[in-house]
C-alpha cells in the first residue's frame, strides 16, 4: 500500500502534477467521500419536503453556475446572458419531452446540445469583439432570447408556458422530490468532474491562458476564436442541462423567470463564490439560494407583524437591497470569494496554533 | 406622410433623450473604462430627488433643478469614495458586477420608499414653447430637453477638450500608469467623473421624467437602453452617443409605429449586435489596434 498523503504544513511541490491533482490529500478524498455517502444515503431521507426543495434547486443553480464560472472565471469572458441560456435549456427540454416525445434520459443531453449551440452563436461575435464589448454583446443576446422566448409563439406557445411530463427513466417513474434528488445530485456530480478535469487538460489551460493575456495566449498559438467559442459552448451547455432539469422539476414552465435579473443572479454566485474555482460555484449557488429562501422566510415574519404589514409597507425590495448589499460586500471585503473563505478557514485549523 | 412626419420628430426627440442619457455613462467609460450598470438608477434618483423638491418641498423650479443636481453631484462623489475607490487596480469584471450591486440596492432602496407606482411632476413648463409645424406637434417638454441636452453637450465637449480636468480625465481613460507617472491625481479624476456622470444621469432623469414620468423600473430599463446606444456611437465618444441616442430613438419608434410594439423593445438589441459585427467599436469609438 503506498504512504498516505496528508496536508503538509507549507507548499513543497516539485512538479507541475503535484499542482494538479484534484485531492491535494487523501484525507480530503476520503472526507469526501464520506460526505457523499452521507448526501445520497442520509440527506434525502432526513430532510423534509420544503428542505428537499431547496436542496434540488442548489444542485440545479449550481451546475449552471459552474458553466458560468468556466466561461467567467477560466476564460475571462463576462456574460450576461447565461439566464437566458439556462430558459432554452429549459425550453428546448419542454419541447422536446412534449412535441418530439423523447424522454427524460435523453432530452435533457439534447437541450444542453441545443444549448451549447445557440451559445455559441452568441459567441460568435467574440470573433471581433473582446472585453466589454463582447459583454454588451451577450446583454443584447439575454434580450433577443427573451424576447423570441416570449414572441415565438409556434414554438413556445408564448406566454401560456408548457407543462412537461412526469420524469420516467426506462419506464420507472420517478416523480417524487427525492428521486429527483438523486438526480439532480448525480448530474452535478458528473458535471463537476468533467468540469474539474477539464481544467487539467490543454483545453482548460488555454482557457486560462487567454483569460491571462489573450495577445500571449495568440502568440503561443492558441486560436482564440475557436477557445472562446468552445468556452461559450461548455458553458451554455451546462446552463441548458441545468435549465432542463428545472424544466423538469418544475413540471411546467413560463417564459418569466429567464430575465436580465436571472443573468445577474448567476454572475453573482460565481463571483461570491470565487471566480475561478469549481467548488466556489457549489457555495455560491448554495448561497444565493440560501439567501433567497432566507430572505422569503424573513419576508413572511415581517408580514406577519402588524407594524410592518398596517404601514403597507412592501418587503419585495428587501430582496434587491439584500442581493444588492451581498455583492457589493463581497467584492469589496473578499473578492476572491467563499472558496478564498473556505481555504483560509481551513488552513488556520490545519496551521494552528503556528500559523506562519 | 403626416404619420410618418409625426414619427420622425418622436424618434428624434426620443433619441436626442436617450443620448442625453448616454453622455453621463459615456463619462464614467471615458475617464476609468467602468461600464456602469446602476446607470439607469441614478436616473431615477435624481428624478425622485427632484420630484421631492418639487412637489414635497415646494420649491419653484428653478432652485429644485440645481438643488437636485448637486445632490446627484455629492451623490457621485460619496459612491465613489464608499464603493469604488477600493477597488481601484482590481480587475474590471469586479468593479462592472459591483455597479450592478449598487443598481439592485438603489433600485430595492427606491422601492422601498416610493414603491412601483408611476408618479409625474406637476406641469411646470409654459405651454407656450410648443412648436406647431403644419400638423406637426412638438410638445413643449421635448422643446426644453432638446434645449437643455444641448447646453450640456456643448458644455461637455468644451470640458473635454480645453479644460484641465477633462484633459486629465481623457489621459487616464487612456493609459491609467502612464497618467500616473505624469503626475495626474487618479483618484481625483475618477471622483469627479464619478460626481459629474452622476449629475448628467440626474439631469436626464429629471428630463425623461417631465416627459413620460417617473418609474423605477422604466427608468432603470432605460439604463440599460443606454448600451445599444453608446455602443453604436462608440463606448468613448459624447458626440457618438448622441449620434447614436437618435439613430437608437428613429429605429425604435419607426418599428413601433410600423412594425410591431413588442418588436420595439428589443430592436435596439438586434441593431447593437449587428453593428458589433460590422463595425465593433461603434461610428465613432477609438479603435484599439492589436497585433500579435
Amino acid at each position: 500500500m503506498r504512504k498516505l498523503h496528508f496536508h503538509p504544513c507549507g507548499n513543497f511541490n516539485e512538479r507541475y502534477e503535484q499542482e494538479l491533482t484534484i485531492f491535494e490529500s487523501d484525507f480530503g478524498r476520503a472526507a469526501l467521500f464520506a460526505g457523499l455517502v452521507i448526501l445520497f444515503a442520509v440527506v434525502p431521507y432526513a430532510s423534509g419536503p420544503y428542505l428537499l426543495y431547496v436542496l434540488n434547486t442548489v444542485a440545479i443553480t449550481a451546475i449552471a453556475a459552474i458553466g458560468l464560472n468556466i466561461l467567467i472565471g477560466f476564460t475571462g469572458q463576462l456574460s450576461l446572458g447565461h439566464g437566458a441560456f439556462f430558459g432554452v435549456g429549459a425550453y428546448a427540454a419542454a419541447i422536446l419531452s412534449t412535441d418530439a416525445g423523447f424522454p427524460f434520459i435523453l432530452a435533457v443531453p439534447s437541450a444542453g446540445l441545443i444549448t451549447a449551440m445557440v451559445g455559441t452563436l452568441f459567441g460568435l461575435p467574440s470573433w471581433r469583439l473582446k472585453g466589454l464589448y463582447l459583454t454588451i454583446a451577450t446583454l443584447a443576446g439575454q434580450f433577443i432570447i427573451e424576447y423570441l422566448l416570449v414572441h415565438w409563439e409556434g414554438l413556445t406557445r408564448g406566454t401560456m408556458g408548457i407543462v412537461l411530463p412526469g420524469i420516467s427513466i426506462f419506464g420507472v417513474a420517478l416523480d417524487s422530490d427525492r428521486s429527483f434528488f438523486y438526480i439532480a445530485y448525480i448530474t452535478l456530480i458528473i458535471m463537476t468532474l468533467f468540469a474539474v478535469n477539464l481544467m487539467r487538460t490543454s483545453y482548460g489551460r488555454a482557457f486560462i491562458a487567454i483569460r491571462d493575456n489573450d495577445r500571449a495566449a495568440e502568440g503561443m498559438g492558441i486560436p482564440i476564436l475557436s477557445y472562446k467559442l468552445l468556452s461559450f459552448a461548455i458553458s451554455s451547455f451546462y446552463a441548458g442541462v441545468a435549465g432542463a432539469l428545472w424544466a423538469y422539476y418544475m413540471i411546467s414552465i413560463t417564459t418569466e423567470p429567464f430575465n436580465l435579473g436571472l443573468s445577474v443572479e448567476y454572475i453573482a454566485m460565481v463571483i461570491i463564490g470565487g471566480l475561478g474555482s469549481i467548488a466556489g460555484s457549489i457555495y455560491g449557488a448554495l448561497f444565493i439560494v440560501g439567501l433567497n429562501e432566507g430572505l422569503r422566510w424573513l419576508t413572511g415574519i415581517l408580514m406577519s407583524v402588524d407594524i410592518f404589514s398596517a404601514a403597507g409597507l412592501s418587503m419585495a425590495p428587501l430582496r434587491e437591497i439584500a442581493f444588492g448589499a451581498a455583492i457589493v460586500l463581497f467584492i469589496l471585503l473578499e473578492p476572491r470569494g467563499l472558496a478564498e473563505v473556505w481555504r483560509i478557514i481551513r488552513s488556520n485549523f490545519r496551521l494552528w496554533p503556528f500559523s506562519y | 406622410m403626416e404619420f410618418f412626419f409625426q414619427l420622425l420628430v418622436n424618434g428624434l426627440s426620443i433619441g436626442f433623450l436617450y443620448g442625453l442619457a448616454a453622455m453621463g455613462f459615456v463619462m464614467i467609460f471615458k475617464s476609468s473604462s467602468v461600464l456602469n450598470f446602476a446607470h439607469g438608477e441614478l436616473m431615477a434618483l435624481g428624478a425622485f430627488v427632484f420630484l421631492v423638491l418639487i412637489s414635497w418641498a415646494k420649491l419653484p423650479v428653478y432652485v429644485a433643478f440645481p438643488v437636485a443636481l448637486i445632490g446627484c453631484f455629492i451623490l457621485g462623489f460619496v459612491v465613489e469614495r464608499l464603493f469604488l475607490r477600493p477597488l481601484i487596480g482590481e480587475p474590471l469584471i469586479y468593479v462592472i458586477m459591483l455597479t450592478v450591486g449598487l443598481a439592485s440596492i438603489f433600485k430595492g432602496v427606491m422601492l422601498f420608499i416610493w414603491g412601483g407606482n408611476l408618479y409625474t411632476f406637476p406641469d411646470f413648463l409654459p405651454a407656450g414653447l410648443a412648436l406647431r409645424w403644419g400638423n406637426i406637434n412638438i410638445p413643449p417638454v421635448y422643446v426644453v430637453s432638446i434645449a437643455v441636452g444641448l447646453v450640456f453637450l456643448m458644455l461637455f465637449g468644451l470640458f473635454f477638450k480645453y479644460s484641465s480636468q477633462g484633459i486629465y480625465m481623457r489621459s487616464v481613460a487612456d493609459n491609467q500608469p502612464a497618467a500616473l507617472s505624469l503626475g495626474v491625481h487618479v483618484r481625483k479624476v475618477f471622483a469627479l467623473s464619478w460626481a459629474i456622470a452622476a449629475l448628467v444621469a440626474g439631469m436626464s432623469g429629471i428630463v425623461l421624467g417631465t416627459i413620460n414620468g417617473i418609474n423605477v423600473h422604466d427608468l432603470s430599463s432605460i439604463g440599460l437602453k443606454v448600451f445599444p446606444v453608446v455602443i453604436l456611437g462608440g463606448l468613448d465618444s459624447i458626440g457618438g452617443a448622441v449620434i447614436g441616442g437618435i439613430i437608437i430613438g428613429l429605429l425604435e419608434t419607426f418599428t413601433g409605429g410600423y412594425l410591431s410594439t413588442s418588436l420595439r423593445d428589443v430592436i435596439p438589441y438586434m441593431a447593437l449586435v449587428v453593428i458589433l459585427m460590422v463595425k465593433p467599436y461603434g461610428l465613432f469609438g477609438l479603435v484599439e489596434i492589436e497585433r500579435v
